[in-house]
């Protein structure tokens, strides 16, 4: 069979699983559609959490994004992981104890305001939007590439499949498909990776592979890339151009972004208990950690592969891979100097690079780069349309509980019922995923760079209102609304004036501090911090109720019960 | 598998004009922040600290039998690894502080 055939094949039996899945655990009530009736073992939830978690950018982009950047791909590396450690200790007990649907509902309660509840509804549903945008953008180009179907077609299929299991399911639908959508995703990227390891270093982990020996030079693979990088006039691999500040700030701003992200906050309102949902924070990192773990390796893998398979290479005996991805533009070659070979060089060397790669293309191009069989390109494939559906699925839920609980039940019309609230429910998921779709189809030039400063977005929102909601009784209403306010104002302010108003000034020598607009969030965070404890030292201190709501958010026994405060 | 229902959790809603119960809720929450103190410092030390700040002095080393530079080992290995056991350090000391305080939830683990 060729890789058409195959990619068919494994792209088709996986969507038949996903709904199967959603038929067979569809949702009765609001409990089961927003929080999958709370009775997820923290096992499951783990295994869902990464998968909601681990998007199309985690799948396709981040490991071409590395094999480009080197030391500095390291950012996204440690900074979306370790928001798990911050999120464990800091946030998914409490949160759980609480019991809310909503990451709304909480600030909302907890800060006595409608207002604040407001703000943390426009702040869900522009972080969502800004990120499945880039989810449906993912389905389109493994669409677009390997079944040669039109990309909006292929955004459709996404679609409707999406839309069968979100609007059907809910969070219950969305949680067990995602549990499948972990297995494809996780299997379609290790296999690749070890049978890459095994070509270039002899070891089948990739972890070990990156450390080990190249089989054919029989040097250290990481001094042997360095060396290629030097030669090349590009910057040594392991050592980075990237300003150790700004480095500092990009990955405090994914850590603490991932944190604070609505999608990832909600899944532990889904199992039972308090300790449940701190071991299942543990749970989902070490599941994420086996794709964050290998993706170092299948950078540099990609990277030594690419190299020595293009480097001066008479354009004429180019593979037939090259020749694939040039038709979609990802990948083009300009013959400067007219010799009819491809010089692949860095910004120190004397000659004029000729190559230019689209980072996006690396992890999908890299079976064939390496020759692999034909099944583990289609394997690859339904694993990139996985991660990018049960991610999308996570941010349509948060919009469409954003609207039918926060926005109608607990502020137009509190008083719909359950059923009224859950058709609300389904029809806002549906509508959402028309936007996302249509996006997908139209996407803004700018989303690719916009997904990233979500992260920016929520860490200079959500994070230091709900972390000060637990650990300081002081902080007041007027304290985290102008927190809230001033952090992603700054935020958002820079952004947009260094991406958008000036792009030409976005150099290192412009940035406040040397900080570039993808770190400056953790800026944003502090300054949302200080206002909030400055503010709230001088406002009236929080009504007796919510320090006792706060005094029984901080112990684990009696989970649930929370629940009878916050209705 | 515990049980799913929603108020089907604990046995007891803790009373919080009891003096008893305030004074050991206190002390509990303090156990707890010193905890979160330690593990977020080891968090920062492995990420930032030899991962970001001293990953170009750790990079002269080498790991033994391999071809990993430290500090670029820490940045794109090691510091993952260490979040990953961190959590599960968390877990374990939570539980056990939890009971030490009678403020479990019951139940099996």
């Amino acid at each position: 069979m060729n890789v058409q055939s195959w990619t068919f094949l494994l792209v088709a039996a996986s969507f038949a699983l996903y709904i199967g899945i959603a038929v067979w655990s569809r949702a009765s009530s609001t409990k089961e559609f927003y929080v999958a009736g709370g009775g997820v073992s923290p096992l499951a939830n783990g295994m869902a959490t990464a998968a909601d978690w681990m998007s199309a950018a985690s799948f396709i982009s981040m490991a071409g994004l590395i094999s480009f950047m080197g030391y500095d791909g390291s950012v996204y590396l440690m900074g979306w992981t370790g928001g798990y450690v911050l999120l464990a200790l800091l946030l998914a007990p409490y949160l759980r104890k609480y019991g809310a649907f909503t990451v709304p509902d909480f600030v909302g309660d907890r800060y006595y305001s409608q207002v604040a509840r407001i703000v943390a509804v426009v702040c869900a549903i522009f972080i969502s939007f800004t990120y499945v945008a880039g989810q449906m953008r993912g389905v389109g180009i493994v669409f677009g590439r390997f079944l040669e179907v039109d990309v909006n077609t292929g955004v459709m299929i996404g679609m409707a499949i999406v839309f069968f299991y979100a609007v059907l399911g809910g969070m219950k639908g969305i949680t067990y498909t995602q549990v499948a959508q972990y297995c494809v995703l996780m299997f379609a990227y290790l296999v690749p990776a070890i049978f890459l390891s095994i070509l270039i270093t002899g070891n089948p982990i990739p972890q070990f592979g990156l450390g080990g020996i190249e089989q054919s030079s029989g040097v250290a693979l990481l001094e042997r890339l360095d060396g290629l990088h030097r030669e090349l006039g590009f910057a040594p691999y392991t050592e980075g151009t990237k300003s150790t500040l700004d480095v500092f700030f990009i990955t405090a701003a994914l850590m603490v972004g991932t944190a604070g992200l609505p999608h990832v906050i909600i899944r532990f309102y889904t199992v039972p208990r308090v300790r449940d949902a701190r071991i299942s924070a543990g749970w989902a990192l070490l599941f994420i950690s086996f794709l964050y773990t290998t993706a170092p390796a299948v950078a540099v893998f990609a990277r030594t592969n690419l190299i020595d398979s293009v480097q001066d290479v008479p354009y004429e005996s180019v593979p037939e891979w090259f020749t694939n991805w040039e038709a979609t533009g990802l990948l083009s070659f300009e013959d400067a100097n007219g010799d009819g070979r491809i010089q692949y060089v860095g910004p120190e060397s004397s000659m004029t690079n000729e190559l230019t790669v689209d980072p996006d293309i690396m992890v999908l191009a890299n079976p064939e780069i390496a020759n692999l069989p034909a099944w583990v390109i289609g394997l690859v494939a339904a694993g990139g349309l996985a991660a990018a559906l049960s991610t999308a699925a996570g941010l349509l839920l948060v919009i469409s509980s954003a609207v039918s609980h926060d926005l109608l039940k607990r502020g137009l019309k509190p008083d719909i019922t359950d059923k009224q609230e859950l058709l609300a429910a389904r029809v806002a998921a549906g509508v959402a995923v028309l936007i996302a779709g249509y996006f997908g189809i139209n996407p803004p030039g700018f989303v690719a760079q916009v997904v990233a400063f979500a992260f920016g977005l929520a860490a200079s929102s959500f994070f230091p209102a709900i972390v000060l909601g637990i650990f300081s009784k002081r902080t007041t209403r007027e304290g985290a609304i102008l927190g809230m306010i001033s952090g992603i104002t700054f935020t958002a302010a820079y952004i947009v004036y260094f991406k958008f108003i000036r792009p030409d000034l976005n150099v290192a020598e412009h940035w406040w501090f040397g900080i570039s607009p993808e770190g400056i969030g953790t800026l944003g965070m502090m300054l949302n911090f200080a206002v909030t404890v400055v503010v709230s030292r001088f406002t009236p201190p929080p009504p007796p109720q919510v320090q006792v709501l706060i005094e029984l958010i901080r112990v684990p026994r009696g989970a649930g019960e929370a629940h009878e405060l916050s209705a | 598998m515990a049980d799913p229902k929603p108020d089907g959790g604990a046995p007891e809603r803790p009373s919080v004009t009891d003096p008893e119960t305030i004074a050991r809720h206190a002390e509990y929450w303090r156990r707890n922040v010193r905890y979160l103190g330690i593990l977020i410092s080891i968090w920062f030390v492995v990420s930032y600290g030899f991962g970001i700040i001293l990953a170009d002095a750790l990079n002269a080393f080498k790991i033994p039998g391999t071809g990993y530079p430290l500090g670029f080992w820490f940045a794109q290995q090691g510091s993952i690894y260490v979040f990953v056991v961190l959590i599960f350090v968390y877990v374990w000391l939570m539980n056990r502080l939890d009971r030490e305080f009678q403020v479990d939830e019951g139940g099996q683990s």
